[in-house]
């Protein structure tokens, strides 16, 4: 939870300040979260899970409460009920907290902070309905299932974005064998994500590579003479025709989306990029099936 | 001066900054426009990158030429530029500017101003000394040459003079320098003496006439002739083309404000120079007229102002009373409407208010005595403020005579609308009951308004009312019989004057309204007006104070410091004979009992144009101004730099936030200052509007208020009850103070201590009953009265009744819709019963509708019902509606009570839905004639 490190006096008006940003967030992935469809992850093989199985004879290992006696009442062999195996998925979220993050380049198109913002929450809303364990990139935040689960997730993917210029990516904490989702414009030092998907494929953690973008991060469509800054301010580039840069610029977002998805392709990952103009249902539908189509058999 | 082209530089040297352009323009190439600061997270990837050409990137091509345009025009300002500078001949001798100042130039004034003000920009450029002469002006001895900077401050302040020039020689042509270049603003008019002035001023150097083209226009006195308002143009002959004019009429409108009444056109023939516009008036317009005007011309020779000439004034006729219809030729007034229609507008009306209102200009009583009090009273202010007030004796004014004196000695008239006081019985004499013969009139004497008209033979005069002898009769006496008895009486009072002949209107005492001496005689008293100047010989010996000047353009101004002008003079400048000038302006004079016009121009002004002896330079149009354009530039090159700044906002992308920023500051909303507060309204007119509401006249006895106020909650109980009537809360009001016009119905006991209203409380009543109100009178005395006929609040009632305009009365007869307006009724008790009720009479022509018990009267409510039958007692209910006061005895009583309250909801009806009932008579009709 963002606000441990708060001084204890703030720490009750930034709660307010917190919930009352989290409804919208929430409605709006709950109202996302509605048009997909949440897919069932029914083992096909018996286990812990709710649905009907088979029925099986008891053996002598088998206890006496998981004896079926409605079953067992209709003849005299003795049945024990086995329900499916429903292995929950465990998927950790990341959005980039980067100041990076929060840029818009036009008033109409939502930060792309808040794009990503959104489409980790109404992610996490279809698999918490779907029953799966989420949680974010966090050693604080494992993967759980249930409605509280995102209450919490939408507090703390409201919290303040950092100060730097862009966040790193921590997988350390997230539980092997499952998923990861990285939100970010990954416009910054590509090492960190090399870092991380090289841990991910360590501990067997497949995933998604979402890349973020502005169109005008796509576009370029800067002229004149234009002194660029970077969204904490820390970095700055001077030129006197921006025009000029445009191509040389496309380029290397080319070349980075390239390197973005050879990392993934060799970690077993998948990637793409969606943009702030286009609407967040068309980024949701394709993570759903993203995540639908990786899924282990 | 360097001058290219059209163009002038009056400082050139500065033009070689122009120089410095082109290095400027390459310093702005060199220097790119400011950063655009943006932030973007893309940025790591733009790190190391390079521009192909990083010079190229430039301020742009059009931002360059912007600044370099703004320079441009700064330096060729800071040049001062001149567009058409004019090449004038270097002249050293003092430069005289003669203007001659008439009426006649004002039509283009300001053109010659310019031209004044060029020569004289010219001499200052060449330092010349100048000096303005305006003909037209007050003499001076000597002109003073002076530095041109001094007459250009003075040149605005010059303006015509409705005159012409004098046509002696100016004195300060004496005292001018040998030498003089003098510049001529002619009017175009060749006045007197101008060929003099002209040979003095040639001799000393170069003339130079500036004259503009064109005709010069002179607007004469109008003339009323037959039906239609005919004005002569008359113009001069420098442009003999066919012209169109259009004159306007100008007058106040009937709120006040003086605007064009009518419009006109008139034209010039090819070669003519003279015309007449026409303007068909009705006679009211026609009063209106204050002037004629030429549309689109300036000056005092486009004005033509009217006088009483062309009014016909307003004569008010106090048309008979009663309904009594005599014979037409018997009829006071018909001598009276003879000989005043033809020449006056006549307005007849037996309501002296209704006259009054018409704002006449003279009103006739003929044999009128007894007048009301208020009625006096309106006409006697009337009179002060200018009314003349025209009386004829008859035989019931001889009647109202006097035969005391007291009052004559203190110099009082009895009767205030009587110049004299009269002696009662008048005489008769040469009648057939009489010795003697019948009068002839004396001679007019001089200084009576009928002064030199002649006396016809056949006038005689058969019988008169008498004066009583008094010191100031001698005074008042403006006509007398041989035999020295008054024949016509004046006095004069405020502004206006009363007049009395002492015969009849009709031919009934004497032949005189039969003769055209009665016609000659009003015309005199300015009660008609016959159309015409007055004569000189009329004029003689009159003072004619200036009320309204003409200045030079045409305007009027009121002139309120000149002396008073002998009437000769007015008279001889009337026909022409005396030049107008300084001393005898145009404009409107205004004597004893009438106006007269003087305009700057007539029928005998000279329009001939000059001719210009040779030598003289005659300039007719204005040369092309000096125009200098420093401003202009200054204006570019402030525009640029704007234009400039607006673009390196853009270029920079700042300038929409610059323009968020000063529309916010402009649509910062401003507080008024003072908001305005409507004025409270009054919760008493909302409560006494919101339903209908009976009202009471408060008596200041406790008790009878009392009693009324529960007399008219009991009466609206009833009307709730009984009819759809819903009355609110009856009020008490105040005639002094409350406005009565909420109330439909006024109940007014009446006791010996009610107070009488004052002069504003009866004007408020009167108003009252004139709109269609009601008052219920209520002696409260039935009981009283029928023993002993009159009671003191009877009296009381008299003498409150007398100041209210109450129409004759009878008692409520039979017929009367008070009878049948909700019920049937017969009698109208209260708690007393069998007192008369009286209400407005019935005109005497009231004839009974066939097959009906009633006679048609469809007209009118009464506007009081009196009686004396104490309605509010009977009426009176306490708070939990029962009845107050005990009426009569047992069963009869209530009998009694209930048609006292039937009485009252009868007169409600009568007051909301006035002779509905009585129209009913015609349903019968109705309905068969729908049947068919």
């Amino acid at each position: 939870m963002p606000p441990v490190t708060r001084p204890a006096i703030g720490l009750r008006a930034s709660a307010e300040a917190l919930t009352g940003g989290l409804s919208p967030l929430l409605v709006a992935a709950e109202h996302l979260a509605n048009s997909a469809l949440p897919g069932a992850h029914g083992r096909r093989r018996a286990g812990a899970g709710a649905e009907f199985w088979q029925f099986r004879p008891a053996g002598a290992s088998d206890a006496l409460t998981r004896v079926d006696w409605r079953r067992s009442g209709r003849g005299d062999e003795i049945f024990v009920r086995e329900t499916e195996w429903q292995a929950a998925r465990a998927v950790s979220l990341w959005v980039d907290q980067g100041a990076a993050m929060g840029y818009s380049g036009a008033r109409e198109r939502p930060a792309k902070a808040e794009r990503a913002r959104l489409l980790a929450m109404a992610l996490a809303l279809v698999l918490l309905r779907g029953g799966e364990r989420v949680g974010l990139a966090h050693p604080d935040f494992l993967p759980r299932a249930g409605r509280v689960q995102a209450e919490r997730l939408a507090l703390a993917l409201s919290a303040d974005p950092g100060t730097q210029e862009h966040a790193n990516p921590d997988l350390i904490a997230s539980p092997p064998g499952g998923h990861a989702i990285l939100f970010s414009d990954f416009l910054g030092n590509p090492e960190p994500i090399e870092a991380a998907l090289r841990l991910a494929a360590s501990r067997n953690l497949r995933g998604l590579l979402v890349q973020v973008l502005d169109p005008s991060e796509e576009g370029f469509p800067f002229d004149g003479r234009t002194r660029f800054e970077s969204m904490s301010g820390h970095l700055s580039f001077e030129t006197l025709r921006a025009g000029d840069l445009r191509s040389a610029y496309q380029d290397r977002l080319a070349a980075r989306k390239d390197l973005l998805g050879a990392l993934a392709r060799h970690a077993g990952w998948q990637f793409t990029t969606l943009h702030t103009d286009s609407p967040a249902a068309v980024g949701l539908s394709w993570l759903y099936h993203a995540l639908s189509t990786g899924r282990r058999r | 001066m360097l001058t290219l082209g059209a163009i002038g530089f009056t400082t050139p040297a500065i033009l070689a900054a122009l120089i410095a352009l082109p290095v400027l323009w390459w310093l702005l190439r060199a220097v790119p426009p400011a950063p655009v600061r943006r932030r973007f997270p893309g940025i790591a990837l733009l790190l190391g990158l390079h521009e192909r050409d990083p010079e190229s990137q430039r301020t742009p091509w059009w931002l360059l030429v912007l600044r370099i345009g703004a320079l441009t025009a700064l330096i060729l300002a800071l040049a001062g530029p001149v567009l058409n500078p004019r090449q004038s001949e270097p002249g050293s001798a003092p430069l005289l500017i003669v203007m001659d100042g008439s009426w006649a130039s004002a039509t283009d004034w300001p053109r010659r101003i310019e031209r004044a003000g060029q020569a004289l920009a010219e001499a200052r450029r060449e330092g010349r000394p100048a000096a303005v002469a305006l003909l037209t002006g007050p003499p001076v001895a000597e002109l003073p040459f002076r530095g041109a900077e001094y007459w250009l401050e003075r040149l605005p302040a010059l303006s015509p003079q409705p005159y012409a020039p004098p046509p002696g020689l100016p004195e300060w042509v004496d005292h001018l320098p040998e030498r003089v270049t003098t510049l001529w603003l002619s009017d175009g008019l060749a006045h007197e003496g101008r060929a003099a002035l002209h040979a003095a001023l040639a001799a000393r150097g170069q003339i130079t006439a500036f004259e503009p083209a064109g005709n010069v226009i002179a607007l004469t006195a109008a003339r009323f002739e037959g039906g239609t308002v005919t004005l002569p143009l008359r113009r001069s002959t420098h442009d003999p083309a066919p012209a169109s004019l259009t004159l306007a009429a100008i007058g106040r409108d009937p709120a006040g404000n003086e605007r064009e009444l009518a419009l006109a056109s008139a034209s010039f023939a090819a070669g003519a120079t003279d015309t007449d516009a026409e303007f068909a008036l009705q006679p009211e317009l026609r009063n209106r007229i204050t002037r004629f005007q030429i549309v689109g011309l300036r000056g005092a020779g486009t004005v033509s102002l009217t006088d009483d000439s062309l009014r016909r004034r307003k004569v008010a006729l106090l048309g008979v009373r009663e309904g009594t219809e005599a014979l037409a030729l018997l009829a006071p007034l018909h001598y009276l409407r003879q000989a005043l229609a033809p020449s006056s507008d006549l307005i007849e009306s037996p309501s002296i208010d209704d006259l009054l209102l018409a704002a006449p200009d003279v009103l006739v009583l003929a044999d009128m005595p007894g007048l009301t009090e208020a009625e006096t009273q309106a006409l006697l202010d009337w009179v002060e403020s200018g009314g003349l007030l025209l009386r004829f004796a008859g035989p019931r004014l001889a009647a109202a005579g006097s035969n005391e004196v007291p009052e004559a000695l203190a110099g009082q008239p009895r009767d205030p609308l009587l110049p004299i006081n009269l002696r009662a019985g008048g005489r008769t004499v040469g009648g057939a009951m009489s010795w003697g013969e019948s009068r002839r009139l004396a001679p007019f004497r001089d200084g009576t308004p009928f002064a030199g008209l002649r006396l016809p033979d056949d006038v005689e005069i058969r019988a008169q009312v008498l004066a009583q002898p008094g010191p100031d009769l001698a005074d008042r006496s403006i006509a007398e019989l041989s035999d020295g008895t008054p024949l016509v009486t004046r006095r004069m009072m405020g502004e206006g004057q009363i007049v009395l002949f002492h015969v009849t209107a009709n031919a009934e005492w004497s032949t005189l309204p039969l003769s055209g001496l009665f016609v000659d005689m009003l015309e005199r008293l300015s009660v008609s007006t016959r159309g015409s100047a007055p004569e000189t010989a009329e004029l003689a010996g009159t003072n004619w104070q200036l009320e309204a000047r003409l200045d030079g353009f045409g305007q009027l101004h009121p002139a309120p410091d000149r002396p008073a002008l002998a009437g000769e003079a007015l008279g001889a400048a009337l026909i022409g004979s005396t030049p107008i000038g300084p001393e005898l302006l145009p404009g409107l004079y205004t004597g004893s009992a009438q106006r007269v016009a003087l305009n700057a121009t007539d029928s005998r002004t000279r329009l001939e144009p000059v001719s210009w002896p040779q030598g003289t330079v005659v300039e007719t149009g204005l040369a092309r101004p000096e125009q200098p354009l420093a401003g202009l530039l200054f204006a570019l090159a402030a525009l640029a730099v704007m234009a400039d700044a607006l673009a390196t906002l853009a270029l920079g992308g700042r300038l929409v936030r610059a323009a968020a920023l000063v529309a916010g500051l402009a649509l910062m909303p401003v507080t008024p200052a003072n908001a305005q507060e409507a004025p409270p309204l009054d919760p008493r007119a909302i409560e006494a509007t919101e339903a209908v509401v009976l009202a009471f006249v408060t008596t200041g006895d406790a008790r009878v208020d009392e009693v009324a106020q529960a007399g008219l909650r009991g009466l609206s109980d009833a009307l709730f009850l009984r009819s759809s009537v819903e009355p609110g809360a009856p009020m008490q009001v105040d005639p002094e103070t409350d406005e009565l016009a909420l109330f439909p119905f006024l109940y007014w006991p009446v006791i010996e201590t009610s107070a009488i209203p004052s002069a504003e409380g009866y004007a408020r009543l009167n108003r009252y009953l004139r709109s269609g109100g009601m008052i219920l009178f209520d002696t409260r005395d039935a009981e009283v009265a029928r023993l002993s006929g009159t009671t003191p609040a009877a009296r009381r009632l008299q003498a409150i009744a007398a100041g209210l305009d109450i129409p004759p009365l009878e008692p409520v007869p039979s017929d009367h819709v008070l009878t049948r307006t909700f019920y049937l009724l017969a009698d109208f008790p209260g708690r007393y019963a069998n007192s008369t009720v009286w209400v407005e009479a019935a005109p005497a022509d009231a004839q009974r509708a066939e097959g009906m018990p009633f006679r048609n009267l469809n007209d009118g409510v009464t506007p009081v019902v009196i009686g004396g039958n104490d309605w509010a007692a009977a009426w009176a209910v306490d708070d939990s509606g029962m009845p107050l006061l005990p009426i009569g005895r047992g069963m009869t009583g209530e009998r009694q009570r209930e048609m006292s309250l039937r009485f009252g909801v009868n007169l409600i009806m009568h007051v909301l839905s006035g002779n509905y009932k009585s129209d009913q008579v015609h349903v019968p009709a109705l309905l068969e004639r729908l049947g068919q």
